[in-house]
């Protein structure tokens, strides 16, 4: 059994009479121990899902699912506090900006304890020798006098580093990392996704890594989703989505890989931009921009449909050259 | 830090300097000497007259009276009032208890239910709460002060008859005056004699509360608008998205991670509002015939009563500047970033 299950999400922003779905229909699994990349444009929805997943949307966000599952607890019926026990703990984050993430008023070293107090309720000298556990493991130097230290006294790369091991800290079965790199210098992104990669196999956890890097997909995840404005447009093996892509869209973004290569902020793929709220088309989302577009695409939208090497959101997919 | 206070001690000295020539110059703007007030409608002999505003070294050119103020400041001596010919820092040492204490009730009360409703506001951004407590925030804070007390007094004091008109302490109470504020003394008082000075704290407490409600509501207004909005404003921020990631209660979420930043300006806020409080203090403190700096004030000017207005104005604002200094090295302990400034 997959240790996440996310089935037919999606996610409304916006009053009930003019909502914005800045999630629709979406379908993800993740494994044990796996790295699943997800990359899309800016505004496809990425971080939404994930903090929809986590519970963080609330007062925000509408949420529907036909399944929401982690570690066979259904998401979806829990109770708010019986979520924050999983939450921090057992499914982490860590966001993109390390220099807002962290809260300017308190200490790193209170900020890391502070989950340790509330998941394993420790205290005293186990509580403070955790901590500084977890700053030698995200290798950070001279630990023991960076407890005292407050954020602002910190580096982009230290502070996410610190996010890291707050993150960590309770061992989590699935880390969440929304573009950890993206906000750090070019130097700084390769160190931090190495240690990302390393913590993931030493402690065996799940590891989601939100990115529009996908030089770095290819490097260390096994499986690809590939979303586009709010929708999975394909999903499989990474190997496989890299040799043979079946979506327009991941064709794309594929060819964009060399002249952007390591350190790209944006992807920029395909002429055109993410339709937003009022210009959703009613057919497929990607038909403006598809350059293998055809009538059926701008009447009908597409289906996410599998195929024996994963799965694809189009009416004319790449491997399938008769149809076309 | 402490170049910060070295900083910040350093515009102390032009300030009062600022002070000292504004009410001086100001006092003797309005028209009538302190020896025409004291005769009021009889008719006065010039010659008189000349020998009175002598005797008070009235007739030296203005920049002479000028330098003797300063010589006299820098020497320590406030100099004595014309009328009572009492020292004028004996005089405000023995009203300024009353004033405090109104101060004091009124930054505790507005602190309180600013806070609270600011902070709920924020949370339940958007409901009839948080439409509500804006809508009387920002009423109270275009209240009229006279007018609010005027009608506070006719409402629960003259028809339901729940709290007393004026003073600090009904008159049949003789307490001694130990602290100076009326709460505590009566408290002790109480304590020590529990027959005679029955009823003296609540009767305190009764005299006091008008007032404070009175002189709070602008403040409150002030507190629970900037609480609000400051709040909204730290909600937005990826810290208390990465607290809430943390799995923390929604308290702790709000309580440590949300009011601790958004205090800051607040703070900074609070400490303004000593400035305004000291002003409405010279209305309520008339309104409600409550014996402390204003009043005290108020009845200097009308008798041009020039060393009492001069000093006592110059030590309230020697006050307030202290106030807002304690605010903001409270404002550099509350900010890391601040504090840790080179
Ligand atoms: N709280 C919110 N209220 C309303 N709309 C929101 C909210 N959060 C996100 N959105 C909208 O949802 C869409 C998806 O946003 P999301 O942040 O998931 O994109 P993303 O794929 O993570 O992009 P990026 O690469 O820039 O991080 C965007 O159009 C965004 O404007
Ligand atoms: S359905 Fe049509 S428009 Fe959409 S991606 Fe496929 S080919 Fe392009
Ligand atoms: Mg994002």
């Amino acid at each position: 059994m997959s240790l996440l299950q996310i089935k037919n999400l999606s996610v409304e922003f916006g009053s009930e009479k003019n909502p914005f779905r800045a999630v629709e229909g979406l379908d993800l699994t993740v494994d044990q121990g796996e790295i699943v990349g997800i990359v899309g444009e800016s505004g496809s929805g990425k971080s939404v899902t994930m903090m929809a997943m986590m519970g963080l949307l609330e007062g925000q966000g509408r949420i529907v699912a036909d399944k929401l599952e982690f570690d066979g607890k259904d998401l979806l019926t829990i109770s708010a506090r019986a979520r924050r026990k999983i939450v921090g703990k057992d499914i982490s984050m860590i966001f993109q900006d390390p220099m807002t993430a962290l809260n300017p008023s308190f200490t790193v070293g209170y900020q890391i304890m502070e989950v340790l107090k509330l998941h394993q309720g420790l205290h005293g000298a186990a509580l403070k020798q955790r901590a500084l556990e977890l700053m030698e493991m995200v290798e950070i130097p001279a630990a023991a006098s960076r407890l005292a230290a407050y954020p602002h006294q910190l580096s982009g790369g230290m502070s996410q580093r610190v996010a890291i091991a707050m993150a960590i800290a309770c061992n989590p079965k699935l880390l969440i990392a929304d573009e950890p790199t993206t906000a750090l210098d070019v130097t700084i992104q390769a160190q931090i996704m190495e240690l990302l990669v390393s913590l993931q196999q030493s402690q065996n956890m799940a590891l989601i890594l939100i990115t529009h890097d996908l030089a770095v997909v290819a490097e260390v995840a096994q499986r690809l989703a590939v979303m586009y404005a709010g929708q999975v447009a394909e999903m499989g093996k990474v190997p496989d989505i890299f040799r043979h892509p079946a979506h327009p869209y991941t064709e794309a973004l594929l060819k964009s890989i060399p002249e952007h290569s390591k350190g790209a902020h944006r992807l920029s793929t395909l002429p055109g931009i993410v339709p937003g709220q009022y210009d959703r088309p009613s057919g497929c989302l990607l038909s403006p921009r598809c350059p293998y577009v055809q009538q059926r695409c701008r009447d009908e939208r597409p289906e996410l449909t599998p195929y024996p090497q994963g799965a694809v959101r189009c009416h004319f997919p790449l491997y399938d050259k008769e149809s076309r | 830090m402490f170049a910060f206070i070295l900083r910040r001690l350093g515009l102390l000295l032009p300030t009062f300097f600022g002070i000292t020539l504004i009410t001086f110059g100001l006092i003797r703007l309005i028209p009538g000497d302190p020896v025409e007030v004291m005769v009021g409608e009889r008719t006065l002999d010039p010659q008189m007259h000349a020998d009175a505003m002598h005797r008070l070294g009235l007739d030296k050119p203005l920049y002479l009276q000028y330098v003797d103020y300063l010589g006299n400041l820098a020497s320590g001596n406030l100099g004595e009032s014309l009328v009572t010919k009492e020292s004028v820092w004996k005089e405000f040492a023995t009203l300024f208890p009353a004033t405090l204490e109104l101060a004091r009730m009124v930054m505790l009360f507005a602190a309180v239910f600013g806070l609270l409703a600011g902070v709920i506001a924020a949370i339940k951004r958007g409901s009839i709460f948080d439409h509500g407590v804006m809508g009387l925030a920002l009423t109270g804070f275009s209240m009229p002060i006279f007018w609010w007390g005027l009608i506070l007094i006719m409402f629960f004091s003259v028809k339901l008859g729940w709290t007393p008109v004026s003073g600090r302490l009904d008159l049949a109470f003789d307490i001694a005056p130990r602290t100076g504020f009326m709460l505590i003394d009566t408290w002790l008082a109480e304590a020590a004699d529990p027959e005679i000075n029955a009823g003296a704290f609540k009767d305190a407490l009764m005299h006091l509360i008008l007032p404070a409600i009175v002189l709070g509501t602008i403040p409150l207004a002030v507190i629970a608008r900037m609480t609000r909005s400051s709040m909204l404003e730290v909600l937005r921020e990826d810290y208390v998205r990465t607290a809430r990631a943390k799995g923390l209660s929604p308290a702790r979420v709000i309580f440590i991670h949300t009011l601790r930043n958004a205090l800051i300006p607040v703070l900074t806020v609070m400490g303004l509002q000593v400035g305004t409080l000291m002003g409405g203090a010279v209305l309520t403190e008339t309104i409600f015939s409550w014996p402390g700096i204003g009043k005290w004030l108020i009845d200097a000017i009308s008798r041009r009563d020039y060393p009492v207005v001069q000093n006592g104005i110059l030590m309230v604002a020697t006050l307030v500047i202290l106030v807002n200094f304690t605010v903001d090295i409270l404002y550099g302990i509350a900010n890391p970033r601040i504090r840790h400034a080179k």
